[in-house]
């Protein structure tokens, strides 16, 4: 069996920018074409948003974003269907990121079926909790090679942060500060200190930085002491000002 | 089998904590600690002193004769319309502003559709001298101008919920991103029987004084402890949790939820969750809920702003499932005429939510001897503009 595309690439000996955007946002049928520049600019991972009605962990312009795609008609059979064609055409790990009860609506097994058929490397479900994607559902992502990929934030003790390392089998989404998306952006010494701890954890999995990056400065303070960063609220909020076609200008100025 | 929850806050498939990690400490601080506080004699204390000098319990068991002899059994009202504010909700919130103290906790958040629990928890945090945010959507700011008042005058901070339908299941969602953006010194106040674990259990506790009450005062007039029936309106569903939370594992009491039917199950505008919903996740909580085939929340409808949610506490979501819980719906036409009838037959205006659990009559016959027990959630004054308006009074 082929590596998982994630695993692939967490092995390059670079930093890795990795972009999330929302599904169907700004238009229905953008996301073969957000995905195609993103993998031409080099961008490392691609982070899909399925939109969700109630998106608890997002802050306004992920909101909006999604507000904006399900009123667009995005669901997730159109989303997996746009998904089939890209994937012919770019060989970009792709992640599939949302809230758990439009997936558990699907039906686990047959979105994960889904997502191994399409291509899909990862999911990032982070209202579906570790106890229970341990004792329901690891076994299903396991049988469909998808690596399920948890939160951290500066408020996780020690000893679940290793429990959470444990359990996982790719990478670590290490949220900068406690906020919603979008809130913030920039570091403080607290979130420096807070990278400086994670990075004494020598934890067997690497890290990847996300919430409160919006450039190039925040990008290289994230990535100093982890694997990689993503980029989600300040992506969409370019989409909105300038479109699809100038997503060249953005991946340009991160990196 | 027990209809309770179970230590980790499940009541047969429903409940857990489906939460995002970014609220993993928060929760779990409470639910390690809610059981032992709430056990502890001085908070014991303090709860029910303030239950009975401040918001004035026991509430009576009032026999509505006249409503007896009309549908022809014995009918028993729980007064928790004379509560301080007006409803049941404030036991809710004494006990967990008592909860926030012990936990050390300085900013209290809360959300609120109508506004009652909203002025409920501004209530207690003005009694406790404790900075107090409520959410609220725009749109039930608009109409709900009275209790906004009353929260601002009571000295907390009301937010709009500017994004989604900018009602109830969005200023909850806005009440959940503010305790995501502040995780340590902030304490949230649910309203109801729903949220993650260990809220559907806590809320049921505090407002499990209902049913205690219930018990004693039966025993006094009728000398048993146990009706035939316990009767109340579930939207989230915590004066429903309440009233049954004694005899939820008491087979022989049958237990009757009524909820919304707004125009008609079948109209497109209603909240009767347990008709329309399907098992999902909403608020960080698994239980029933009205969505779309694709999981997508939708927007429920009710003339109460009370009952206007599109969820269910987990607790109500397995009576349902299980049978143990009948469950009817309502409708506002049915809701709005049994209210008037309430007011004119035992001098009493209930709320609109509670109007719902009067107008069983036309669908349920009792025997004569039954001993029916309605909780009367709430008064009807916060609703004397829909009643007007209604009525053309």
């Amino acid at each position: 069996m082929k590596e998982n595309r994630i695993k692939t690439k967490l092995k390059e000996d670079k930093k890795l920018l990795s972009i999330y955007f929302t599904a169907g946002y700004p238009s229905l049928n953008d996301t073969a074409e957000i995905i195609q520049h993103l993998e031409q600019n080099g961008v490392d991972m691609i982070e899909i948003g399925l939109p969700f009605s109630d998106p608890l962990a997002d802050g306004p312009t992920i909101q909006e974003s999604s507000t904006a795609a399900l009123h667009n008609g995005m669901n997730t059979e159109l989303l997996f269907d746009q998904l089939k064609k890209i994937r012919k055409t770019v060989s970009i790990p792709l992640i599939m990121m949302g809230y758990f009860n439009p997936v558990f609506q699907y039906g686990v097994e047959a979105f994960c079926k889904k997502c191994q058929e399409i291509g899909i490397d990862g999911i990032i479900l982070p209202d579906l909790p570790l106890d229970v994607y341990q004792e329901e559902y690891e076994t299903i992502f396991k049988k469909y090679g998808l690596i399920n990929v948890f939160l951290i934030t500066p408020q996780t003790s020690e000893e679940r942060i290793r429990e959470i390392d444990e359990a996982s089998d790719g990478f670590i989404y290490m949220v900068s500060s406690a906020s919603t998306t979008g809130a913030k952006t920039g570091f403080g010494e607290k979130t420096e200190t807070y990278f400086e701890k994670i990075n004494g954890m020598n934890l067997k999995n690497p890290q990847i930085v996300g919430f409160g990056i919006s450039n190039s400065d925040t990008f290289n303070q994230a990535t100093k002491k982890t694997k990689g960063a993503i980029i989600g609220s300040a992506f969409i909020k370019h989409l909105t000002q300038n479109g699809v076609e100038k997503i060249d200008e953005f991946v340009r100025g991160i990196r | 089998m027990s209809y309770h929850a179970n230590d980790k806050g499940y009541y047969g498939e429903f409940g857990g904590a489906f939460i995002p990690e970014m609220l993993y400490p928060n929760t779990e601080e409470l639910r390690q600690n809610y059981i032992r506080i709430m056990e502890e004699p001085s908070f014991k204390e303090e709860f029910h002193q303030l239950l009975k000098d401040y918001v004035g319990r026991p509430t009576p068991l009032y026999f509505a004769e006249r409503l007896s002899k009309k549908y022809q059994t014995k009918i028993y009202l729980k007064r928790e319309d004379l509560c301080h504010t007006g409803a049941h909700k404030v036991n809710n919130t004494i006990g967990q502003i008592l909860m926030a103290k012990k936990l050390g906790k300085n900013r209290i958040i809360a959300e609120t559709g109508a506004g009652q629990h909203g002025v409920a928890t501004a209530t207690v945090c003005a009694l406790m001298g404790i900075e107090c945010v409520v959410y609220m959507g725009e749109i039930d700011i608009a109409r709900q101008a009275p209790n906004v008042a009353r929260m601002k005058m009571l000295g907390a901070e009301v937010r709009p919920a500017l994004s989604g339908s900018r009602t109830l299941k969005d200023a909850t969602n806005e009440a959940i991103r503010d305790w995501i953006n502040n995780p340590v010194n902030t304490h949230y106040i649910i309203g109801s029987v729903v949220g993650p674990h260990p809220y559907p259990d806590m809320v049921a506790r505090f407002q499990s004084v209902i049913s205690e009450e219930i018990k004693a005062q039966l025993l006094e007039k009728e000398g048993v402890e146990n009706p035939n029936y316990v009767i109340a309106c579930v939207g989230g569903g915590s004066n429903a949790a309440g009233a049954y939370y004694h005899y939820l594992d008491t087979p022989e009491v049958g237990i009757i939820a009524v909820e919304a039917a707004g125009k008609g199950i079948d109209s497109g505008e209603s909240a009767a969750t347990s008709a329309l919903g399907k098992v999902g996740i909403i608020h960080g909580s698994k239980t029933l809920l009205m969505q779309t085939n694709d999981g997508q929340i939708t927007e429920p409808y009710s003339i109460s702003a009370g009952l206007d949610y599109p969820g269910v506490g987990p607790m109500h979501a397995h009576l349902f499932k299980s049978g143990r819980g009948e469950f009817i719906s309502i409708t506002d036409d049915e809701a709005m005429t049994a209210g008037l009838e309430v007011s004119q037959l035992e001098g009493i205006i209930p709320a609109i939510e509670t109007s719902h659990a009067f107008a069983i009559f036309e669908y349920k016959k009792f025997k004569k001897d039954d001993i029916v027990v309605i909780n009367l959630s709430g008064r009807g004054d916060k609703d004397l503009q829909n009643y007007i308006d209604y009525f053309k009074l």
